[in-house]
């Protein structure tokens, strides 16, 4: 009675969660909605019998690998808009075939389970005396072969994507220690002055004027000082406007120096 | 507690098992369900007042003590003011998510502590019945899962704020638990090894008395606690549980200096907020008690106590339980009181390249020993088997070792030569520093007058 009680309600949601992630339009909320579908598949396993199941299916999915998804949405950005060129010859040839086949293997498993007399969880984790040592023993003796194999697929496939990241570095990564030493050879060690002693606003695209009343450039940001002169947004006082441009003047070096050889970036 | 015979230990009454559990009337575990609720309610309301109270006095301050008797009714004014406060909600943020994200925090958080067992079996309104709300084969990696469901808040809390800091936040603390997770998970695998079960309450029950082992013709007692049993997989677990909880040192995603207020910087005000620490709060309860169970001896009572007869039976297990929280909370605070944040890539090389090798390596050997225990198992088989990861580890050992070495030596030599080439400068390559021989040096060959002796 629970049990079809809980069947209902979960499939309900589940495939309402599905029919969601398909028509979301927003990703971050397809990704959920994936999210809702194992977790739903996970309490299906718990009335089962098949509480480690239903935790793993937690912790390794819904944890881990639907996790991993939200990262890779988040650091993509919502607008981002998918590339619809196919890369791949023949793709929608061989996804057909692969669609086809794997719908074989869905009806040939709903088949095997609904024309035969289903054995059940729950024989078999009476027979080994608890569901955890019921896995156990058919994981470590009988399918020990083809976990070795799984795992070692999956370990290939993380060196592959660790070698497809890589990047050899040309110079050794400068320490804490090398950055000091560069910033006091550089002549000003000190941190950038702050608006200045007699600063008449604080908006921070206006130069600080030092005590003796002259203008300091190292007071405004060289990324905003270059938008002000691309889009006009000069100050009155030719002192301030100049500091600004010789501060874009900065950046733009700044950007083509950095730009030729292109490394560690 | 634990190399004492076992005849000096109290007569120790086997606790509940798995088989005990499923029994209880509706009613029952509604009881139970509420009795946690507002355990954990209270506990946040006070572990909060007891948090502030005790690192006050750390720091030589008496912490609140305006409100109430001792302060204790500061929480509840904070918790007023918090559900009064207008509660803003930025206009770019993602509506559906942003109010949800508290919610998904919370939850888990809750329902993760169903499974931590208070006490034996005790008759409750005419039920014989455990203090525990439920039980199952799995119980531990239900903690997990839990805390990796929550996780969802967290990155949802930081997405849909809308915010860079709040998503940075998001990201730093999810990657942080997210891996962490890995590290906890793996110390508890010695304690499933030497209990024989993921079920708490079996757990707490395989502590009660240390088992016995054979080493050459002579019978060891072992310790009941598995904190002195495992206590590599303990502290480890105590580190991980730090991490997990983003408590100080790990409290990165709070990064003020950087981060203003990580994932939760939009959530300013409100009971929104308030949702988000009670989640802090009782997560840290929830592994603070996962500690103890699969640590401390559960609800056991600690050796002088469990002299007594009558000290394991009955409600006083509660009690005991409940003074090794509030003990464990305090290491917590003690914690937050003495050590500096750490950095965030220091953070993630210790969990990945520190805590996971040691973790599996510890395992090895609690495997090993675990193989040696088992009567029918072939001696011959595992010592060979040993024999040939040890020689493989130090072989790895010694060539890891003398590469090392070299680069080290390597390192020093060419600091030396710098030293020695900026010294026979009198521009020291460029660094500001003044000339040596000025007058009120006395030259650089003198020596050090220290100050106050003249």
């Amino acid at each position: 009675m629970g049990e079809t009680i809980t069947f209902w309600v979960l499939a309900v949601v589940s495939v309402s969660a599905a029919l969601g992630l398909v028509f979301s339009r927003k990703a971050v909320y397809c990704a959920l909605m994936l999210g809702v579908v194992m977790l739903s598949l996970a309490v299906l396993y718990a009335v089962q019998d098949a509480p480690f199941l239903a935790a793993v299916q937690i912790i390794v999915y819904t944890g881990a690998v639907m996790m991993l998804f939200l990262f890779v949405l988040m650091m993509v950005g919502v607008d981002s808009s998918d590339s619809l060129v196919e890369t791949i010859r023949g793709q929608r040839f061989w996804a057909m075939i692969a669609g086809i086949g794997f719908a074989v293997l869905l009806a040939l498993a709903v088949g095997q389970a609904a024309i035969g007399d289903p054995a059940g969880v729950t024989g078999a984790n009476q027979r080994a005396g608890g569901n955890v040592p019921a896995l156990a023993e058919l994981i470590f003796t009988r399918h020990v072969f083809a976990f070795e194999v799984a795992s070692a697929l999956l370990i290939t496939a993380a060196l592959g994507a660790m070698v497809l990241a890589h990047r050899e570095r040309t110079r050794p990564r400068p320490t804490q220690k090398d950055l000091a030493k560069a910033r006091f050879v550089s002549g000003y060690p000190g941190p950038l002055p702050g608006p200045g002693t007699y600063a008449r606003n604080n908006a921070i695209d206006m130069p600080a004027r030092l005590p003796d009343g002259s203008v300091s450039e190292l007071s405004v940001n060289r990324v905003i000082a270059r938008h002000d002169v691309e889009d006009g947004r000069l100050p009155d006082d030719p002192e301030l406007a100049e500091a600004i441009r010789q501060a874009a003047a900065e950046e733009e070096e700044h950007n083509a120096s950095i730009a030729g050889p292109k490394e560690d970036r | 507690m634990s190399t004492l015979s076992p005849a000096l230990l109290a007569a120790a009454p086997a606790g509940p098992s798995l088989a005990d559990f499923g029994k209880d009337p509706l009613w029952i575990t509604i009881i139970k369900a509420v009795f946690i609720f507002v355990f954990l309610l209270l506990g946040v309301l006070f572990g909060v007042w007891f948090e502030r109270k005790l690192i006050s006095r750390m720091q030589d301050r008496y912490g609140p003590n305006r409100a109430g008797r001792f302060g204790l009714l500061q929480s509840v004014a904070d918790g007023l003011k918090m559900g009064l406060k207008e509660d803003i909600t930025p206009r770019t943020v993602d509506k559906v998510l942003y109010r949800l994200a508290p919610i998904i925090l919370v939850v888990p958080a809750f329902l993760a502590f169903s499974i931590v067992p208070f006490g034996p079996m005790v008759w409750m309104f005419g039920q014989h019945t455990p203090l525990q709300l439920t039980d199952m084969p799995v119980a531990v990696l239900f903690v997990l899962a839990m805390a990796s469901v929550g996780v969802y808040g967290i990155v949802l809390a930081g997405w849909s704020s809308r915010s860079p800091y709040a998503i940075l936040g998001g990201l730093r603390s999810s990657a942080q638990v997210v891996s962490y997770e890995i590290a906890m998970g793996l110390s508890f695998v010695g304690v499933f090894l030497f209990a024989g079960t993921l079920s708490t309450s079996e757990i707490v029950a395989a502590q009660a008395e240390g088992g016995t082992v054979e080493l050459g013709g002579f019978t060891l007692n072992l310790p009941s606690w598995y904190v002195v049993l495992l206590i590599p997989s303990f502290l480890i677990y105590a580190i991980t549980m730090l991490g997990e909880t983003n408590r100080v040192p790990f409290d990165l995603p709070e990064g003020e200096g950087e981060l203003v207020g990580g994932f939760m910087t939009e959530y300013s005000s409100s009971l929104k907020f308030a949702l988000i620490m009670m989640a802090e709060y009782v997560n840290v309860f929830t592994v603070s008690a996962l500690s103890i169970t699969l640590f401390f001896g559960g609800w056991r009572a600690p050796w002088p106590i469990s002299l007594w007869d009558g000290a394991n039976v009955g409600w006083w297990p509660m009690l005991w339980f409940f003074i090794k929280l509030v003990l464990v909370f305090s290491a917590f605070v003690w914690i937050r009181a003495s050590l500096p944040r750490i950095r965030y890539d220091q953070l993630m090389a210790f969990g990945w390249k520190v805590l996971i090798p040691l973790n599996l390596g510890w395992i090895l050997m609690v495997a090993t020993v675990r193989a040696l225990q088992v009567p029918e198992n072939n001696r011959a088989v595992v010592f060979t088997l040993a024999a040939v990861v040890l020689v493989g580890i130090l072989a790895i050992w010694f060539r890891f070792d003398t590469v090392l070495q070299r680069r080290r030596e390597e390192k020093a030599a060419q600091i030396e030569a710098e030293f020695a080439r900026l010294q026979a400068e009198p521009e020291a390559g460029g660094f500001p520093v003044p000339p040596l021989d000025l007058p009120h040096y006395h030259g650089a060959g003198r020596k050090e007058v220290p100050s106050g002796s003249n």
